[in-house]
Parts: structure tokens; sequence; C-alpha cells
């Protein structure tokens, strides 16, 4: 989902830039009230970055034979929602933009509006949702990491084929979908199982602070399962 | 205590990412095989004509050192995660260790 560097006209680099800024603005000034309410949340701010640092540097092989790699971004978006995130995959996106020379400092608005805006904004919706109809907390996290995983990509290539309109939008979008959607479909099942794990790991372990971050109510019955089995 | 979910959980992602390696096998980037989406957008936009107006300040000069950038991003995630599970598996550990130590202190005074 890295647009490289100078691969999208100034006017759409501006563009996406104005569109991210004031997410970004807004999760900075969420990360400083939610780790001034919760401190003891702040460690796992950390592993919702750390997360994403690992998961998008593992460019992993699909069954398309072409290679991508996951974003990470549906567990942060589900502990601290998608406006943290998009600070989160900002950081990653500059340290991958300066030293890696994947992506881009130009097209970095566009990215970060992808993977650390549409993506996560998507995940945070479908957790809620899959949770407000009593679906259990791995199957509403699995599917929440799956399609923000995927969502992303389907922004690029909406992004590009905007940019890229040859002959037509449409035409483009065709194309650019089976570069980048279609590879990712088993990258995004993947994902999603992996954060099915560390979530579980989370909840298992510190049950109290999905509780104060307002993840999870106090009276869900998968907590209440855990509090029992360590009476 | 060993996670047997987590352990099916894993298994599974090992598969998913073994299968492309194993139905493409002995096929490699010269046959145009395993190369990067990321890589293959930028090369079709060239296809069209574009020129991009803007090249990266600084380029890793060969792919050991791409590597090796992408393995400390992978590792600088890797250790924050580990430290924080891990403490968190402490903190649970001793958690449930006082608990039983009350639970038989009460026992014992009566």
């Amino acid at each position: 989902m890295h647009i490289a560097e100078g691969f999208l006209p100034w006017q759409w680099c501006l563009f996406w830039y104005l569109a991210a800024l004031p997410v970004i603005v807004y999760g900075v000034i969420k990360i400083k009230k939610v780790t001034e309410e919760h401190p003891e949340s702040k460690p796992l701010l950390a592993v919702s970055g750390a997360f994403i640092f690992i998961l998008s540097s593992l460019k992993m092989p699909s069954v398309t034979g072409s290679c991508s790699h996951p974003t990470g971004t549906g567990l942060g978006a589900v502990l601290f929602g998608p406006s943290v995130v998009s600070v989160l995959a900002a950081i990653v996106l500059v340290f991958q933009a300066l030293l890696l020379a994947h992506g881009g400092i130009t097209t970095l608005g566009a990215n970060d509006f992808s993977m650390g805006i549409v993506g996560p904004f998507a995940a945070w919706l479908i957790w809620k949702g899959a949770r407000k109809i009593g679906w259990s907390t791995s199957i509403a996290i699995f599917l929440a990491a799956v399609m923000g995983d995927w969502l992303t990509y389907v922004t690029t290539a909406v992004q590009l084929s905007l940019a890229f309109p040859i002959p037509t939008f449409e035409a483009a979008f065709v194309k650019f979908i089976a570069i980048y959607a279609y590879t990712q479909v088993p990258l995004a099942i993947a994902e999603g199982l992996l954060t099915v794990v560390i979530f579980e790991y989370i909840m298992k372990l510190r049950p109290d602070i999905l509780v104060k971050l307002r993840v999870m109510p106090k009276e869900d019955p998968e907590l209440k399962k855990i509090e029992s089995a360590v009476a | 205590m060993v996670n047997k979910r987590a352990i099916l959980l894993l298994a599974m992602v090992a598969v998913i990412v073994i299968f492309p390696l194993a139905i493409y096998n002995g096929k490699g980037e010269d046959q145009g095989y395993f190369g990067g989406s990321d890589d293959q957008g930028p090369e079709y936009i060239e296809s069209t004509g574009y020129t991009p107006w803007f090249h990266s300040i600084w380029e890793p000069p060969s792919g050991e050192i791409e590597s090796l950038l992408f393995a400390v991003q992978a590792a600088i995630g890797a250790i924050i995660i580990g430290y924080v599970l891990g403490y968190y598996q402490g903190q649970d550990k001793e958690r449930k260790r006082r608990k039983i130590e009350a639970n038989s202190n009460e026992y014992v005074d009566v």
C-alpha cells in the first residue's frame, strides 16, 4: 500500500495531506488525553505501535504469486480508536520513507490516509458492530483486523485510480485492484489470526485495562469467565 | 502453560505463508514471481508514461542494507511486545500466587 516517492501528482499529494492532517492532530490530542487519564494504558499503546512496526515490515508471499505486507493497524484501532492509529501509522511510514525508501515523504499523506485512517476506521467500526450484535471478541477482532488490512489496500487502489484514470477511472481501478487487493486477501487473513492471538493474550493478562479503555464492558461474560478461572 | 489455541492460530498463519511458496516452487523473481505489489504499482504507472517528480532523499545502497533495516524495524517491534507481554505475564503470575496464599492463610486462621 506504500505509494512510492513522487508517484502521485503534487495536487494529489497535497489533497491527501490535507485529508490526513486533521485526523493526525486529533489523534495526538487523544493520545495525550488517554495517557493522562489512564497512564497504565501506555504499555498497550507501545504494543499497538510495535505491532504495526512488525507486521508492516513482513513482506509475505501470496497465492497471486506476488508479495505484500500486512498493516497491523486493527489492534490499535480496537484498543485506542482509529485517530490514535493514524499517529502510530505516521511514525512507521516516516521511518520507512526515510530509511527504507519505501513509500515517501510526498506520498505520506496518501499512505497515512489508507493505512492510518481508512483501514483503522473500518476495523474500529466492524469491531463495534460485531460486538453490538453479540459476536464473540475473537470473531469480532478477527474480522476487524482482516477488513482493516484489506480496505487499506483497496484505498490505495482507489487513490491511484483517481490520480491515474487511464483510460478511465474504472479501467484503472480494475488494474490497481488486481495488483493490490487480490494479493492482500490471504495476508489480511493472516493478520486477522495474528491479531486474535495477541488480543486474547492481552484479554487474559490485563482485562482491567480493556475495561478502563472501554474496549469491553466490565460485565462482559468473557471477562467474567477469565476472572472466575483465576479464582 | 502452553496456549494450544495460540499455537493452532500461528500454525494457520504459517500455512498461509508456506502455501504460495509450495505452489510456485522453483519459480523466482526472474520468472516474475514473488515481486512486491508495492513495486508493481509504480511499474504500471510508469508504463502509462508518468515520470515521478520527486525521488527518495536516501535509498539503502543494496538489498543487504535494506533487509538489515527491515530486520531492525521488526526487531524494535518484537522487543517492545515481548517486554510488555512478558511483564504482564509476570504480574499475572504474582497476582495469582498472592491470591492462593491469601486463601490458604484464611484456612490456617480458621
